[in-house]
């Protein structure tokens, strides 16, 4: 990795493996909630269930300016969600890079649950009924036939929200700001070298790293949905 | 091993109402569609909640409404066969087939499965996909998927309705097999009148969500008025003959009906039972013995009951000897030939198939 180093320099770097780290978490994080609403949204019928929808989909249509603000103001060390965080958990967000993957799961969460329910509502509820009077309990049935049949869309839902947290900046910038080594993801890091004259060959290089991954997310994840799919056959 | 089912639910505009018992053996649920058939095994298998009832599994209580009883599918230890087969996709043969006792934590009994699986003839399938099964293939697995889970009650949802014709032959000897092996109750939707025949031991006519008619077979497929649920053209009487000879000339010999019956070639060894279906268009009337006369079959037989129907049709009901024979004749014929209770008539058999062969005891 030395060569990498050495060919984006310390600053560009560090934002490269903060923007991979961040997002890495904001993935795996938000996973299972987004398993969970993609679940109550396709099979349940409960009061709420449009606005549960609305507020799922709100970072995708908000801007991301503004749903960075909101963040701010709700978890900020001075906000009362933020307060609390800090205070039970000792868990700091703002101006963190605990924040900026906070800020990347929201911002990805809605691209992760449309696909996952996308993948829900196409497995059919009597395969589910049979396993049920074969024995099976809910919580074995959703393991061994619901997720298997619906992995496909879980994992390119993965996949969307991973490259979504790797291209986050407004958000990101609005909520924990820019610190390099510290809040200072790869858009934020080219962001900033765009400012600087003289530096643009520096953030070009920046520019090929994020293709990179992304390119690398995209086949990977098709790769792995086929895999997926030849073994569910759906 | 029984079970007792006594279940009412309300649909909008459908009220289902029915009570009726099952024994060892297939208990066919038979009746038009709409008639409540799959609410009733739904009921059974614990998939709907019926607004009241109760249900009761070999002594065990599965669903009491007023008692606040309504155990989970998971919990009835049931084994359901549905209409499209319903295997798992992503699973093979051989894991689709151990997701029941692997669900219920277990072991897999390897002498039981090979059984089953050697009695559905799945050997060389177990490595397949689901995909790769044709229609028939499908709902064998079903079939043992089902077995495999050592249900308390065996529940068919129209196994074979979304078969074709010879992929119905391929699976009926199998449920034939089942039934006679099978120590538990089987619950057999179906709205094919000449598998019910062939297959079930007790019916449960069903009309508009009550039950029209419960009884053995025999019984229930020889009653005058469950031909309207039956249908005109499918009404005919099922009823068990002994194999007492086989002729060279190519007929069989059997003894039923309180006379002596020939039919070609019934493959079925000598002093085996079978179960015959004589429809009842199949059947006609004379007032004297008939000479010179092709069939080969007449037997003398009492009237029992005659059922005017809408059409121009009669139901002549007819005790022979210990069975009894549904005859179809016009209500013009019944007119001139002055028919009445407790007379003694003559019934010509145009046609008998045979229902099943090996009926066992």
């Amino acid at each position: 990795m030395t060569w990498l180093a050495d060919y984006l320099g310390p600053e560009g770097f560090a934002a490269m493996r903060l923007s991979i780290w961040v997002s890495l978490w904001a993935t795996a994080l938000s996973l299972p909630l987004a398993l969970w609403v993609a679940h109550l949204l396709v099979r349940k019928r409960f009061w709420g269930r449009e606005l549960l929808n609305i507020a799922v989909h709100l970072p995708l249509v908000l801007p991301p300016v503004v749903t960075g603000y909101l963040l701010l103001v709700t978890f900020g060390r001075r906000a009362p969600v933020g307060q609390f965080l800090e205070d039970t958990f000792g868990l700091l967000l703002a101006f963190r890079w605990t924040g900026a993957a906070l800020a990347a799961a929201i911002m990805g969460f809605p691209l992760m649950v449309r696909a996952i329910r996308l993948a829900l509502e196409n497995v059919d509820p009597k395969l589910e009924e049979a396993a049920a009077t074969l024995g099976a309990s809910r919580w074995r049935i959703y393991v061994t036939v619901t997720l298997p049949l619906m992995l496909p869309g879980v994992i390119a839902g993965a996949v969307l929200a991973f490259a979504k947290a790797i291209g986050e900046f407004g958000a990101t910038i609005t909520f924990v700001s820019n610190i390099p080594g510290q809040t200072q993801t790869l858009p934020s890091a080219i962001y900033a070298m765009l400012q600087i004259p003289g530096e643009e060959p520096q953030a070009f290089r920046l520019v090929i790293v994020s293709t990179a991954i992304a390119v690398i997310a995209l086949v990977a994840s098709e790769l792995l949905a086929r895999r997926a799919a030849n073994r569910g056959g759906s | 091993m029984s079970i007792e089912v006594q279940i009412s639910h309300h649909f909008q505009g459908f009220d289902l109402d029915v009570a009726f018992h099952a024994p060892a053996g297939v208990t066919a649920l038979f009746g038009p569609s709409g008639a409540g058939k799959t609410t009733i095994i739904q009921s059974v298998a614990g998939l709907l909640t019926p607004d009241e009832g109760q249900i009761t599994m070999s002594g065990r209580k599965v669903l009491d409404r007023a008692a606040g009883i309504n155990l989970s599918p998971q919990k009835r230890n049931i084994g359901y066969v549905f209409q499209e087969a319903r295997l798992f996709p992503h699973l093979s043969v051989s894991r689709n087939l151990s997701y029941g006792p692997k669900a219920r934590g277990q072991a897999v009994d390897h002498g039981y499965q090979e059984q089953i699986v050697t009695m559905l003839g799945l050997d060389h399938l177990q490595d397949r996909r689901p995909q790769a099964l044709s229609g028939g293939e499908k709902q064998r697995v079903a079939l043992a998927r089902a077995l495999l889970a050592k249900p308390e009650v065996l529940l068919l949802d129209e196994p074979l309705a979304a078969l074709d014709a010879a992929r119905k032959e391929e699976i009926l000897p199998y449920l034939e097999r089942l039934r006679d092996h099978a120590q538990v109750p089987i619950l057999y939707v179906s709205h094919s009148v000449s598998e019910v025949a062939r297959l079930a031991n007790h019916v449960i006519l069903l009309r508009d969500g009550k039950v029209a008619k419960a009884g053995p077979v025999e019984e229930v497929f020889s009653d005058t008025s469950a031909a309207a649920v039956l249908g005109l053209r499918e009404s005919g009487a099922v009823l068990r003959a002994r194999v007492t000879a086989h002729h060279e000339d190519g007929l069989t010999e059997l003894s039923g009906a309180g006379t002596k019956l020939h039919l070609p070639h019934v493959m079925a060894s000598v002093g085996d039972d079978v179960r015959l279906r004589i429809k009842a268009s199949d059947v006609m009337l004379s007032l004297n013995r008939p000479d010179g006369i092709s069939a080969l079959n007449v037997m003398e037989a009492r009237i029992e009951d005659i059922h005017a129907g809408q059409g121009p049709g009669v139901l002549v009901r007819l005790a022979c000897g210990d069975a009894h024979v549904l005859a179809r004749i016009t209500q013009r014929s019944a007119k001139t030939m002055a028919l009445a209770k407790g007379q003694t008539v003559f019934a010509i058999v145009k046609s008998v198939s045979v229902a099943q062969a090996d009926v066992g005891t």
